[in-house]
């Protein structure tokens, strides 16, 4: 697989730590709801087709990314910086 | 008369070979059935076949939707061994091991499970102190494991690279002598053809499509192939898992389905005659009856259903390989493969009553299920034929994630693709 870095361009795979599945929001750590935990700790959607994800680019500028990649034929579809996906979905 | 015996064998020969029934029917799936097993893996089949053998239950249909051991269970690297830290591992996978002694005469089907021992190499002085505590642990709860030195261990396997100046220097291994490996394919036929015996229909290329619900209660499935209503519907479908439970609208799960590739090299003659692992990386090996080497690694480390993974792991595979055998270095690889594994979040797998009512689970074997065959059917069996699980089988429940009450060996915490 080839994975294309926002600032390092086409990389090869084996220059990235796949991190976990993307779209997980942690509760506040103030959080005593223990469902809420147990799903963003133990649960996965584990999709078979298009799956959102975060990786490490540790070999390389170190970001973490946001991947869009099909689980069933490896195409990854797009890729951004998690921390601008994180930005969008803080509430104003 | 058994059916598989020297005096059938002479007869058969002497009339030509013309008179062996198949090992299993090809039935049409009835209309209903009291337990439907969906997946006919290894897990699948020994499950209709303890229900059959053990709980008198033979109105059975296993749902497969491709051929009859076409997933894991017929090409994985074979190894059967209880080597595990915790408690509810070493009763769970000894009852395994019991079951493995006697399997070839319990089904009447020659197995070849070849005790020959499972070895795991030390390379530093804290990961042998971690194995002789873990050996320590095995010893308390009744399981053979023995300490090995350097000398012993260039004594077993001449061809390991023991030198000092080897590039991760062996620094000892432990050794559990009733570990090994079975022929893979002969335990999914001999179970299949054990359940068919008792009265199970084998169903293959039938896949599930749906289920069937009254409310909540699941009261059967559709498949490519119609219809089937059942009293109680059983899910034994590995690394398809999340796929199979959607389906029944339960979006998450505890699992992530990864791939894990495995190998095969060329015939040689016997050269490694135990189990080897390699301690400073993940790399183990096992030499076929047929003589070539069977070894695999670690996971690719991503979720995957594709059924093949990547090159960056074979290169690691094999320079692992390497560093232990350097005379392997020109040794042809024959096939290489991926399969599905369904990694749970703390390690061990899941047998379960749920969760839905009506439905039996059994899933999360990482990539230890083939060795888990026996005991997996057996306790699977007996949680859909009592409504209750075994006592072997009463950590392994869904709920322990909620609870806390994680099984996991490794310590590793929610990260399947580090167990």
């Amino acid at each position: 697989m080839i994975i294309t870095c926002p600032f390092c361009g086409p990389r090869d795979s084996s220059e990235f730590v796949y991190r976990e599945e993307g779209g997980r929001t942690r509760p506040d750590p103030a959080s005593t709801d223990q469902a809420a935990w147990n799903a963003y700790v133990y649960e996965r959607v584990n999709t078979a087709g298009d799956h959102e994800e975060i990786w490490q680019h540790s070999g390389g500028c170190r970001s973490h990314l946001r991947v869009l990649r099909n689980t069933v034929t490896h195409k990854i579809l797009d890729v951004t910086l998690a921390r601008e996906t994180g930005k969008a979905e803080k509430p104003a | 008369m058994r059916e598989y015996s020297a005096y059938t064998l002479l007869k058969n020969a002497l009339s030509g070979n013309r008179d062996w029934k198949p090992a299993w029917r090809k039935p049409d799936p009835k209309p209903s059935y009291d337990v439907i097993v969906i997946g006919g893996g290894g897990h699948g089949v020994s499950t209709a076949y303890y229900l059959a053998k053990e709980h008198g239950v033979t109105n059975v249909a296993v749902l497969e939707k491709g051929y009859l051991g076409s997933g894991n269970v017929g090409r994985n690297t074979t190894a059967v061994r209880s080597n595990y830290l915790l408690p509810e591992n070493h009763r769970f996978y000894e009852h395994s091991m019991d079951l493995w002694e006697n399997l070839s005469y319990d089904l009447n089907y020659n197995v070849m499970f070849s005790q020959r021992g499972c070895l795991n190499l030390a390379h530093t002085p804290g990961q042998l102190d971690e194995y002789i505590r873990r050996g320590n642990a095995l010893r308390h709860s009744g399981i053979d494991s023995e300490l090995m030195s350097v000398a012993q261990i260039k004594k077993l396997v001449p061809a390991l690279d023991t030198s000092g100046s080897a590039r991760f220097p062996i620094l000892g291994g432990v050794m559990q002598w009733s570990a090994g490996t079975a022929r893979h394919d002969a335990v999914a036929w001999g179970y299949a053809r054990g359940a068919d015996r008792r009265g199970v229909d084998i169903i293959e290329n039938c896949e599930v499509t749906g289920f069937l619900r009254d409310g909540d209660q699941v009261t059967g499935v559709t498949t490519s192939r119609g219809e089937i209503r059942a009293k109680k519907v059983a899910v034994a479908v590995a690394g398809s898992t999340g796929r199979v439970m959607k389906l029944a609208g339960i979006e998450t799960m505890p699992i992530e389905s990864q791939v894990l590739q495995a190998f095969v090299s060329e015939s040689l003659k016997p050269i490694l005659d135990t189990v080897l692992t390699f301690g400073m990386g993940h790399f183990y090996a096992a030499q076929s009856d047929k003589g070539g080497l069977v070894y695999g690694g670690a996971l690719d480390g991503y979720n995957s259903y594709a059924q093949r993974g990547s090159l960056p792991l074979v290169e690691e595979v094999h320079s692992e390989m390497l560093a232990l055998f350097p005379s392997f270095a020109s040794l042809r690889v024959l096939r290489s493969w991926g399969g599905l594994c369904d990694m749970s979040m703390d390690g061990s797998p899941i047998i379960t009553t749920g969760p839905l009512p009506g439905m039996y689970l059994n899933a999360g074997w990482c990539y230890g299920g083939f060795k888990a065959t026996p005991a997996s059917g057996w306790c699977f069996a007996w949680t859909i034929a009592k409504d209750e699980p075994h006592a072997l089988n009463a950590p392994f429940t869904l709920d322990r994630f909620q609870r806390g009450i994680l099984i996991d060996d490794k310590g590793q915490g929610a990260t399947p693709n580090l167990h």
